[in-house]
């Protein structure tokens, strides 16, 4: 998976207008090339060791888990990357394919701002042009981030069309990419958007999942029965995921954003309660109204605040591989607390969904299981945030 | 021979260049929509392009975005769109009409039901952005059925052999998309447009419209000179903007452009 084209069962594809038909075409060339290059691929391992700093741990939380009084849970610590989440894996991948292919500028979308800063973190290293879209509410949600781009050079572009959030920027994003692609390299931050993104994004993350099967063996001496991770897109899942698909004993669960509550209609959790359709170059499950036009999605969280998500999910929640759930805003705020004062780790708020339905399902499992976590990125982020909901002015 | 092969055809023998304005369906307003396409046929249009607004139109421009967000303010879905051409053939069975939209809208129809809507409101040709020929086999047997043209875009970026492969697949006109960019960009490249033309039609034998960029007389009797239709848009949705409180203004603003430029292109 997938096939030639891309389709991950009836999902997928290359849904774009033909300007960009032959430019992803070229993209797929170049990356089918790279895969199997043995310099490129060494030179992606060293950067992953020495700037990322991989492997990051896998963390037994004892304390947590005795509080639980259910399964074991292991986090992967992401956090521990360098820019602070799982995104730079991919940046670092296609930026080293951008400057493979020739191109001397980047452009990115970002909802939470992790992907932008770490589009702009590999843009500065590789000296290359970056400009980041990012939809004018997220700006005002997620000021240090926007902040750290541009400390990091990048230009920052409010974008105030439609609901002012990621999808809008995705749109602004291609926008730009249609009209510059001679020159520019769309990185886009997530397993969605035309083929060869889906696949090749997740190949990017895939080295999450790898390590933690070693490490659950080092520690454990063997398999895990649960994997969690929270799904916007759905890339720090796919990249947990793919490397335990073939192991039937390993139940997979992806944790969407469930807002005020999936039974309210505000939510971010197409999976849960949408159904299939087309956006952003491909088929897969959208949260959209009778006449097909996309829906306002709602999530304390940035970075799951999407009304679509990656194909290859919604090819798993079909053929029944991988089971989609919801955590609410609130179930994902008080797993942010527990972490932080349990383990001494803050997470961030993405990741805090995973963390909820993580220890729901610990608490129905007995401590000699196993549950690994996707703690996807750091909560320094969000710390304005978490103060306005408390009240609290900084 | 359906109505569009019919329209390229009788224009062929006056020596004539087909002009299509595109607008919004339910910009700024439901009510304005069907009148103004009377009024647009009256100052010289020969096919209308009549755009399905949806909620994520990644190709366009900021022009026809707001378009879209204005025609969303009034909920205005698919079958509202076919419910207008259907107004509009009471008093004009003549003219085609082509729909320009995005494949979600379409999909949750379902194309089967779509095609037999389309084909009973007195729809033409169908033009969906973000459904290239790869993935767009099976809208084109639903079209085909109901007698409907699947018009397919090209790009500067498209190879010859994209261009041949998608020639064979297209029904009514292929559009050429005269620049890399979004709807309403900066100006056009005259020459590398002649160019482009006359490569693709060494791919085809079916009419080429262009469209992006055109925006007055000039440009309009440059591009019929090479073109067999000059398809004009973010131009006449922004005098639909400037104009948005008063239909009868619209019209009159819509229709000077669009009389100026059949002017110029009946000069060539």
């Amino acid at each position: 998976m997938p096939d030639e084209r891309g389709h991950f069962g009836i999902y997928g594809g290359k849904f774009v207008a033909e300007t960009l038909m032959q430019p992803l075409e070229d993209l797929r060339q170049a990356y089918e090339k790279v895969k199997h290059d043995k310099t490129f691929q060494a030179q992606f391992d060293h950067d992953l060791a020495h700037y990322v700093g991989r492997p990051s741990p896998l963390y037994h939380a004892e304390r947590w888990s005795k509080q639980l009084g259910g399964a074991q849970i292991y986090l992967k610590r992401e956090d521990l990357n360098h820019t602070g989440a799982h995104k730079i894996n991919n940046t670092i991948g296609q930026g080293l394919l951008a400057r493979y292919m020739g191109k001397t500028r980047i452009i990115a979308e970002t909802g939470a701002g992790q992907h932008g800063v770490a589009s702009a973190t590999v843009a500065a290293r590789f000296g290359m042009e970056c400009v980041v879209y990012m939809g004018a509410d997220d700006v005002q949600r997620q000021a240090p981030n926007v902040f750290r781009m541009k400390l990091l050079g990048a230009t920052v572009v409010p974008v105030t069309s439609g609901s002012k959030t990621l999808k809008d920027a995705l749109n602004e994003a291609m926008r730009d990419w249609v009209t510059n692609v001679d020159n520019t390299f769309y990185i886009i931050g997530t397993v969605a958007g035309p083929h060869p993104y889906p696949a090749m994004v997740r190949d990017f993350q895939a080295i999450i999942g790898r390590e933690a099967k070693r490490q659950i063996m080092q520690q454990a001496g063997r398999l895990p029965d649960a994997l969690v991770a929270c799904v916007g897109g759905g890339s720090n899942a796919i990249g947990l995921f793919h490397d335990f698909l073939g192991d039937e004993s390993v139940k997979l669960y992806g944790v969407e954003g469930g807002g005020d509550g999936v039974e309210t209609g505000r939510h971010a959790a197409p999976l849960s309660a949408g159904k299939p359709g087309v956006l952003h170059g491909n088929r897969t499950y959208l949260m959209e109204d009778v006449n097909g036009q996309i829906i306002e999605t709602h999530s304390i969280s940035a970075g799951l605040d999407y009304p679509g998500v990656g194909p290859e999910h919604a090819w798993l929640k079909d053929c029944g591989r991988a089971t989609y759930v919801a955590a609410t805003d609130k179930e994902a705020l008080a797993a942010f607390h527990e972490v932080t004062r349990t383990e001494g780790i803050i997470p961030a708020l993405e990741s805090s969904h995973a963390l909820a339905y993580g220890a729901k399902l610990a608490k129905t499992m007995k401590p000699d299981q196993i549950i690994i976590i996707n703690l996807s990125g750091r909560g320094d982020k969000d710390i304005n945030t978490i103060a306005r909901i408390e009240g609290i002015t900084l | 021979m359906s109505r569009l092969a019919t329209r390229f055809s009788d224009l062929k023998k006056h020596h004539r260049k087909a002009l299509i304005p595109f607008i919004t369906a339910g910009d700024p307003h439901p009510d304005v929509t069907v009148g103004l396409m009377h009024d647009m046929v009256k100052a010289g249009a020969d096919i209308l392009e009549l755009g399905v607004p949806f909620s994520d139109p990644m190709a366009e421009g900021p022009v026809i975005q707001l378009a879209c967000e204005r025609a969303l303010k009034h909920n205005v879905s698919l079958r509202d769109v076919l419910g207008m051409v259907k107004t509009f053939r009471k008093t004009d069975a003549a003219t085609p009409i082509v729909l320009m939209g995005y494949l979600n809208p379409v999909e949750v129809m379902g194309y089967r039901v779509f095609a037999k809507a389309a084909a009973e409101a007195g729809v033409d040709g169908v033009i969906v952005v973000d459904l290239p020929p790869e993935e767009g086999a099976d809208l084109v047997v639903e079209l085909k059925a109901h007698q409907l043209d699947m018009i397919f875009l090209l790009a500067p970026t498209s190879t010859p052999e994209r261009m041949a492969m998608i020639g064979a697949m297209a029904s009514g006109f292929v559009y050429y998309v005269s620049l890399k960019g979004v709807t309403g960009a900066a100006s056009l490249d005259v020459q590398s447009v002649v160019d482009k033309v006359n490569q693709i039609r060494q791919n085809t034998k079916i009419p080429v419209g262009v469209g992006f960029g055109i925006r007055d007389a000039d440009s309009a009797r440059k591009i019929s000179a090479v073109a067999d239709a000059v398809i004009v848009g973010s131009a006449v949705v922004q005098r639909v903007a400037d104009n948005a409180g008063d239909a009868r203004k619209i019209s009159a603003s819509v229709c000077e452009l669009l009389s100026s430029m059949r002017t110029a292109m009946d000069k060539v």
